[in-house]
């Protein structure tokens, strides 16, 4: 079985929103029609997107960091959002695991969206219809593309390599690597939903220098407690002579 | 939760039509064992059913206002293995379908007796229909409150008490109209409907009461550490993403001060529970239409409220993640 996954560094994001607009380019560009807005230029923007960055500041000042956080949909393993669809709108591929949604015969109840605990699912106001993240299911297997830029969009966009796309079922896949030796995790596992995207924690960089590695533990010197010199008593060179 | 005038009208009007039909067929069976006098088929029952049918209807009407595509709607009746959802799509044309035919019945006189026992107990066809629909409207509640309780992480509705209350709720009201209706077509049952409504109503305020103690009790799951995935006990957010708003901070919050949640309460407890009992038992001792309708119509204003705090109540997860813009 196959799962398709991001993984996100939360280590790496700089939150600079490149895996945001890239993602709605290359959506509203799509066959599936464009993620509507509403005042793009006025005073109270709004509209459909995928893929939010988000902002967090953890711990008191001056201790403080500040953590990028991208959220789109995680691609639920027990998706909660899709045996609440009445129509079966919603639904997991079988052959790859990602969560669509079918524009066609979605109603528009928005019961899925109450179903997701996360608020990965947005609703269009001018199409009427539910609309989350594809994993750019229409990019990823397009065979027009060079073998390398079939990944989604965000992945493509990201500047530092924050965001890893690939099947989190294989446990030699980069993602699998990634989630098994950088300690990924999955959001909010008191609900069961098992989300197939995994995030890697912040990770400190510390540099351990203990004091035998500033003052030589075998330092030759000190074995033979030879002293660099005694008191001086007598004349020495540099009394006598005129330099 | 953002409550939606929509899902407030289609569940209130609904528990009506629901609860009305329930106090017909509970009539016609006290009748049918001759505890009660039978009553007029066409002017009691098939009226009735007429005024249950329309409670129905209504809130149907009012629930193609919440969807995007209502032109589709039939399809919400595909996926009843797994959507509460789905299952109610089928089950409220069935509910309508038998008190239509129930109604029916009773207007034509299309009642044959089907069984006797030693002529105490007299069985009409009706019956059976009605006992079906009975079946079919708790079915109905079970469905309706089924699409709240079955959402785990919304921990205010994820309990058993919402199931009762829905059914509880809308009986009541059910029955308050039937003790109004039953003042001008069947005045020997006014005290046997007023009597039931005032029984109910009390029920339905010991569970509410007893979900809004939960509520205030309630100790959720999920935590913005949880939420991120981060560890430490200060954790602020400062940017959500979004300048203007988006869908998540439309349709999960309801916008209004504590306060303003409180007197909502305040508000349906009287409206819901205290008047309407009042005014029921003013109505049946001064035997005065007008105070039982205003029972009626008390009543069901409150719901609306009640209804209105049921879902501003509900505090979604991903709530969490929308704390500053
Ligand atoms: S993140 Fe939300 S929308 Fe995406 S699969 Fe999970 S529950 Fe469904
Ligand atoms: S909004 Fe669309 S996708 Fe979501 S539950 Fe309703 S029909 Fe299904
Ligand atoms: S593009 Fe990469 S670095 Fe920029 S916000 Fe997105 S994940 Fe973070």
């Amino acid at each position: 079985m196959t799962q398709l996954a991001l993984v996100i560094d939360l280590n790496v994001c700089v939150g600079c929103h490149a895996c945001v607009t890239s993602c709605k380019e290359w959506n509203t560009s799509g066959p599936a029609g464009s993620m509507s807005d509403d005042n793009p230029y006025g005073m109270e923007p709004t509209g459909t997107f995928f893929n939010r960055v988000q902002t967090y500041e953890v711990g008191c000042f001056p201790n403080t960091e500040t953590i990028h956080f991208p959220k789109s949909c995680l691609h639920c393993e027990d998706a909660p959002c899709v045996p609440v669809c009445p129509t079966g709108a919603s639904y997991k591929r079988e052959s790859d695991g990602i969560v669509l949604v079918d524009y066609d015969k979605c109603i528009g109840c928005k019961y899925c969206s109450w179903a997701c605990p996360y608020g990965a699912r947005e609703f269009d106001e001018h199409q009427k219809v539910m609309k989350k993240c594809t994993l750019c299911v229409d990019r990823i297997y397009d065979t027009n593309l060079p073998e390398s830029e079939r990944k989604p969009a965000c992945v493509m966009a990201c500047p530092t390599s924050a965001r890893l796309f690939g099947d989190v079922h294989d446990p030699q896949s980069e993602v699998s690597v990634a989630i098994r030796e950088q300690g990924g995790y999955a959001l909010m596992p008191e609900w069961g939903t098992n989300p197939a995207n995994h995030y890697l924690p912040r990770r400190k960089t510390r540099l351990h220098i203990h004091e035998d590695e500033l003052v030589r533990a075998d330092n030759p010197l000190k074995k033979e407690q030879r002293k660099p010199s005694g008191p001086v008593t007598e004349p020495t060179l540099d009394d006598s002579t005129s330099w | 939760m953002h409550p939606a005038l929509s899902v407030i009208f289609l569940t209130t009007l609904i528990g009506v039509g629901q609860g009305m039909f329930l106090a017909l067929f509970t009539g016609q069976s006290y009748a049918a064992a001759q505890f009660l006098p039978a009553q007029d088929s066409s002017g009691f029952y098939g009226a009735g059913s007429l005024i249950a049918l329309t409670f129905l209807i209504a809130g149907l009407m009012s629930s193609f206002f919440h969807l995007g595509h209502p032109e589709r709607a039939w399809r919400a009746a595909a996926m009843w293995r797994t959507s509460w959802l789905s299952r109610e799509v089928i089950v409220l044309p069935l509910v309508m379908m038998f008190v239509f035919v129930y109604g029916v019945m009773h207007f034509m006189g299309w009642d044959t007796v089907i069984a006797t026992t030693d002529t105490v107990v007299t069985f009409h066809a009706s019956l059976l229909v009605g006992a079906l629909g009975s079946l079919a409207v708790f079915t109905l509640f079970l469905c309706t409150a089924m699409i709240y309780a079955a959402i785990k992480f919304l921990q205010e509705w994820s309990n058993p008490l919402t199931v009762i209350n829905y059914l509880l709720l809308g009986t009541a009201s059910g029955f308050t109209l039937a003790t109004a209706f039953s003042h001008a077509a069947a005045p020997d049952l006014l005290r046997f409907y007023g009597t039931w409504a005032i029984i109910i109503t009390v029920a339905a305020f010991i569970t509410r009461s007893a979900s809004l103690i939960r509520n205030t009790r309630l100790k959720y799951k999920s935590t913005i550490q949880s939420a991120i995935g981060v560890r430490h006990n200060q954790i602020v957010q400062k940017s959500q993403g979004a300048m203007g708003g988006s869908y998540n901070t439309r349709e999960y919050f309801h916008g209004k001060k504590a306060v303003f949640l409180q007197s909502i309460k305040w508000i349906f407890m009287v409206l819901v529970f205290a008047l309407p009992i009042l005014l029921l038992v003013a109505g049946m001792r001064n035997n005065n239409i007008m105070v039982l309708n205003a029972a009626f119509i008390v009543q069901f204003i409150g719901l609306l409220f009640e209804r209105w705090l049921f879902f501003a109540q509900a505090r979604h997860p991903q709530n969490i993640y929308y704390q500053t813009v």
